[in-house]
């Protein structure tokens, strides 16, 4: 009966000894290049790969090397809001500041990646569906991500006290979390225009590897920018909350006073 | 190359997406980083002098 309090209480002191912002901001600055150039490099190598040296699909020509950009979005879009919903835990069981501070940060990436994935969907439905837009399951909930994402954004700065924006989007994330297997099982629990998935966790994949290795190549590369995007903009959101402490302290008033 | 302005269009997209959210992550990083250096340089030498007023003997 004890021992999930104090497996609460040890997890809570390991995401805690993270929270103090000198030491995340020295972590940060150590870790940014590491993330920054192995994600330029692998996601320049995949994309050039799968635009000039890929061989074109059978069926759908040229238009599969938009499959390049559009399946890492995709993944990346869930990605993000499963990050989304691990900050909110880490918020609501914990109270971790930085938890807050780094969902405000992966809220607006997060929406553009997923507005990416919907831009080039619908350029790459268009020429081989004949249409822009159908609304299936698979379109239909990603495109419900992309507003839960909006929602977030916009709720998270809606409160004058910025600890009840963080409880409120916190409650969001965890509730639109239930998107994102409607989002993966979409294709088998529904007949969509959308393909199934070509890889699976269980199953090898149904695509030669000639285009397997630039996707697995633009996939990792696009998802350590991802990371590297996120980081950096906690890292100058770390600085800009001292900042605000800084200018709001009693001593620097009072110095500004005499 | 079939398809050429929807691939252009997809990666044209991207590129713009990505050097924006990056350029905008660099400007606020190099922003705050300059203006808390001059917050905590100036706090110091507000701090400074207080501390050594305090070590002076009062007679």
């Amino acid at each position: 009966m004890s021992a999930s309090p104090t497996l609460v209480a040890r997890t809570g002191s390991f995401f805690h000894r993270y929270a103090n912002p000198g030491r995340f901001l020295k972590l940060g600055a150590r870790l940014q290049p590491w993330l920054t150039w192995p994600a330029i490099i692998l996601t320049l190598t995949g994309l050039g790969w799968g635009l000039f040296f890929s061989p074109a699909d059978w069926q759908q020509g040229d238009s599969v090397r938009i499959m390049y950009i559009h399946v890492p979005a995709a993944m990346l879009a869930s990605g993000g809001y499963a990050g989304l919903a691990v900050c909110a835990v880490l918020s609501l069981v914990w109270r971790h500041p930085l938890a807050d501070l780094a969902a405000v940060e992966i809220g607006p990436v997060g929406a553009c990646i997923t507005a990416l994935c919907l831009a080039t969907g619908s350029l790459w439905g268009k020429p081989m569906w004949g249409t822009w837009w159908v609304w299936d399951a698979r379109l239909t909930s990603v495109l419900v991500l992309f507003f839960l994402y909006l929602g977030h954004i916009t709720l998270i700065r809606a409160f004058d006290d910025p600890q009840r924006g963080y409880r409120a989007a916190a409650i969001l994330a965890l509730a639109g979390a239930v998107d994102l297997p409607i989002i993966k099982f979409s294709v088998q629990w529904w007949n969509t225009l959308h393909q199934p998935d070509s890889i699976t966790l269980t199953g090898a994949p149904t695509m030669s590897s000639s285009m397997l290795w630039p996707l697995a190549l633009s996939t990792l590369g696009i998802s350590l920018g991802f990371a590297a995007l996120v980081l950096a903009r906690t890292r100058a959101a770390v600085m800009e909350s001292r900042i605000q402490a800084l200018l709001s302290s009693p001593r620097r008033n009072q110095g500004t006073a005499a | 190359m079939t398809h050429l302005p929807y691939i252009a269009a997809s990666y044209g997209l991207g590129l713009v997406l990505t050097l924006a959210l990056s350029l905008n992550a660099a400007w606020r990083l190099k922003t705050a980083r300059a203006r808390l250096a001059t917050l905590e340089r100036s706090s110091l030498r507000a701090v400074q002098p207080a501390a050594s007023s305090m070590d002076t003997p009062s007679s």
